[in-house]
């Protein structure tokens, strides 16, 4: 909403069209590009980063190609199409149900027949990021999802709940200075571990989900904090900055009526298809039970709670009880992918889980589109995969600020995310025209 | 239109269903309920009315747990039980039989207009995380109840044909419908309506006095109702009460209340004073 408050816009008036502003916006990011891209400053020079940037021809290239993204999204919003989406997004009616299963059921079962077979296609580098760096986090977002989709709460200190899950691994195999009273295999330590990371959720949710908005955030930044410095600090549990070292907690194995099976990692190195599998089961299951969730009482609880508390609660609808619900169940989630991860890796320390991860699991959901399953899955694929794919390309300490660009391109064009529910784009449409508000982020509306 | 739910016979009207008594809040040093009290029999069309900044919606507030006030008591009486209200929270008050609407419509705007009743039948019901996520059969039977009873709640207020259209696209007057629709989903005992008429025209107005009456008819719901629209509240009202500054100027039916000289000279001014209205003007 281009409202002009307070005062008039100087300058010629073409300046304030919408044309004009992208393409300001546009070269912005061009040059934002060829920053980071180009030289870096000294100490003795500090200045020598920007000048030295401009002298190369690459600066003026990254601003070129600002020029040619202003052309083809003006091109494209010339079409008419954003524009009539946004107003068909306010007032769409609700798809027939019927039409809706009858394109995406399949479309889902091709996902998961892609899913199953194509990474048997890939070497065992792409293999590893699969397992490694893509599929835990696409566990980890699905489960953020809950609590910052479906609830519309903001969590900072999500990896918190990684980090309960995978020193709950490490405590029940006994890889930690603190003893469990029996030691099981890795598989049994998911529902504890689970149980775990729920009951962090709760304890950290009872409390503070009574506070709105940026307070919550702020209790769930210090939350993932004090996670991380307990497990650092108290050396007689957890080990301290060493971490689960040198022992390790162990690969996952079946002994069960004669079938024998561990997880291979050791054994035979470069295979991590097993390991894939395992996870591409957890999160298949994860989805289709979110996914019922969504559609359910509880479901639409949220949705209510999210757009109108009041409103939800004259509808009988207690916001404490049902936030706290969505807290426990993206906690015990993110305590899944930290057994996945802890089983995984063998060894790990408390550096594993600083506040950045807690970020970039949030940045995956938003970028992804909130409240969508779809949409977090897309987010963490994507973004996960990106920094391997730029590797070759760009510095890894140059990683965030490619983060952040994408991330601001994406809030300006489209901040719905890539695969937005269709709940949240109506939500976001509705905001920005001036119906109701997007979120529980946004302070309390004036009491009737 | 049809009934929505079958209902024992009417009560006798002798019996209360809320109590208010000797409610005071104040914020800060402002008094904005000062020693209210008022009956409401069960079945009765009870209608508060007064200028604005008088205290209805404070009073609703009250009664449905938004406010706490600092003093009295509101009890509702329900099949021989009674409870007080005063330091409930709203989801509990709605729990427990009563059920509002808003004055400035509070729906949920990117919802269906049937998935927003759906959320009031649901306060009902009882499936958890767990049952949602494994559709256990209880959830399945609750999940198709609240759907039968959400469409029957539209089909009793008129927007059956709008059912799955989004309730922010509604035309205002269906909105007010509509969130009507959702306040009964509740199976509320007590029905607080805030100004129902607000905004809507004429004819939508007579079409609300007809659906207003055929609430407290069909379902056996009793309705406190806010309203400004004097031709609405002397059609509907079997009784109104009449709050000026906080307080209680006037009770009884509307015929009554009408010619009350205190409640003449809260609407248009002292008689004496000749300049009729500057009071009234007061926001």
């Amino acid at each position: 909403m281009s409202v002009a408050i307070g005062g008039r816009r100087r300058g010629p008036a073409w300046l304030s069209t919408p044309p004009a502003r992208r393409l300001a916006t546009c070269l912005a990011v061009g040059v934002v590009m060829a920053l980071v891209t180009g030289k870096s400053g000294s100490n003795d020079a500090p200045t020598s980063g920007i000048t030295g940037t401009f002298e190369s021809a690459s600066a003026y290239y990254w601003i070129a190609a600002g020029a040619v993204l202003w052309v083809v999204i003006t091109a494209w919003q010339s079409r008419g199409a954003v524009v009539k989406s946004t107003y068909r997004s306010v007032t769409a009616k609700p798809r027939e149900v019927f039409a809706q299963r009858r394109v995406k059921y399949p479309a889902y079962a091709g996902f998961l027949v892609a899913a199953v077979v194509l990474p048997n296609f890939v070497n065992g580098f792409w293999q590893e990021i699969l397992v490694g760096q893509i599929a835990p986090y696409v566990l980890l977002a699905i489960g953020l999802n809950v609590v910052v989709g479906f609830a519309g709460l903001l969590d900072l200190g999500y990896i918190a709940f990684y980090a309960v899950g995978a020193y709950s691994a490490a405590y029940w195999t006994n890889q930690l200075p603190a003893h469990p009273p029996f030691t099981l295999n890795v598989f049994w330590t998911f529902p504890l571990a689970v149980l775990a990371a729920m009951l962090a959720g709760v304890i950290l949710g009872a409390p503070t989900l009574r506070l709105r908005g940026d307070y919550l955030a702020i209790v769930t930044l210090g939350f993932g904090e004090i996670i991380q410095l307990v497990a650092d600090n108290s050396g007689s549990i957890t080990n301290g900055s060493q971490g689960v070292a040198p022992n390790s907690v162990p690969d996952f194995s079946i002994h069960v009526a004669g079938i024998h099976y561990t997880w291979p990692l050791e054994a035979v190195p470069g295979d991590h298809m097993p390991w894939y599998y395992l996870i591409l089961g957890i999160i298949v299951v994860v989805i289709v039970l979110f996914h019922l969730l969504e559609n359910s009482r509880v479901g639409r609880a949220w949705v209510a709670i999210r757009e109108d508390e009041v409103a939800a609660e004259a509808c009988g609808i207690n916001p404490l009880k049902y936030k706290v619900m969505a807290f426990a169940i993206g906690a015990s989630t993110s305590g899944l992918a930290g057994v996945f991860f802890a089983s995984k890796n063998g060894v790990f320390t408390p550096g594993d889980f600083p506040f950045q991860q807690s970020v970039v699991v949030l940045v995956l959901v938003i970028f992804g589109g909130m409240g969508s399953i779809p949409g977090a899955v897309a987010g963490a694929a994507i973004l996960q995969y990106l920094p391997q794919l730029l590797r070759s390309h760009i510095q890894q300490p140059d990683l965030f600020a490619y983060y952040g660009a994408i991330l601001i391109a994406m809030m300006i064009f489209r901040p719905q995310g890539v695969i937005p529910s269709r709940r949240r784009a109506r939500e976001i449409a509705q905001a920005e025209a001036g119906i109701g508000s997007a979120d529980a982020l946004a302070p309390p509306g004036e009491a009737p | 239109m049809t009934a929505p739910a079958p209902v024992a016979a009417p009560a006798p009207v002798s019996d209360p269903i809320l109590e208010v008594r000797d409610v005071t809040l104040r914020f800060g040093g402002v008094t904005s309920l000062a020693d209210v009290s008022l009956t409401q029999r069960r079945g009765e069309i009870l209608s508060v009315i007064g200028p604005n900044g008088a205290g209805k919606t404070s009073l609703f507030n009250c009664i449905t747990g938004v406010y706490r006030p600092q003093e009295g008591t509101i009890t509702l009486q329900t099949d021989g039980s009674s409870e007080e209200l005063v330091g409930r929270k709203p989801a509990r008050v709605t729990q427990l039989g009563v059920a509002r609407t808003f004055q400035n419509i509070r729906l949920f705007n990117a919802l269906s207009a049937v998935e927003n009743v759906k959320i009031g039948v649901e306060a009902r019901q009882r499936t958890g995380a767990i049952g949602a996520m494994l559709r256990l059969p209880r959830t399945r039977r609750e999940d198709r109840e609240s759907d039968e009873r959400a469409f029957e709640l539209l089909e009793f207020v008129g927007l059956r044909r709008r059912a799955n259209e989004l309730a922010a696209s509604l035309p205002y007057g269906d909105q007010r419908r509509l969130e009507i629709a959702r306040a009964l989903g509740t199976a509320p005992k007590l029905l607080l309506l805030d100004e129902p008429a607000a905004g809507t025209n004429p004819s939508e107005k007579l079409q609300l006095a007809e659906l207003i009456e055929s609430i407290a008819r069909d379902t056996g719901t009793t309705i406190l109702l806010i309203e400004h629209d004097m031709k609405l509240v002397m059609s509907v009202a079997t009784s109104v009460v009449v709050l000026n500054f906080g307080r209680v100027i006037a009770s009884g039916t509307p015929q009554e209340v009408q010619r009350d000289p205190a409640v003449v000279e809260a609407y248009l001014g002292a008689a004496t004073d000749g300049e009729a209205g500057d009071d009234a003007a007061r926001d």
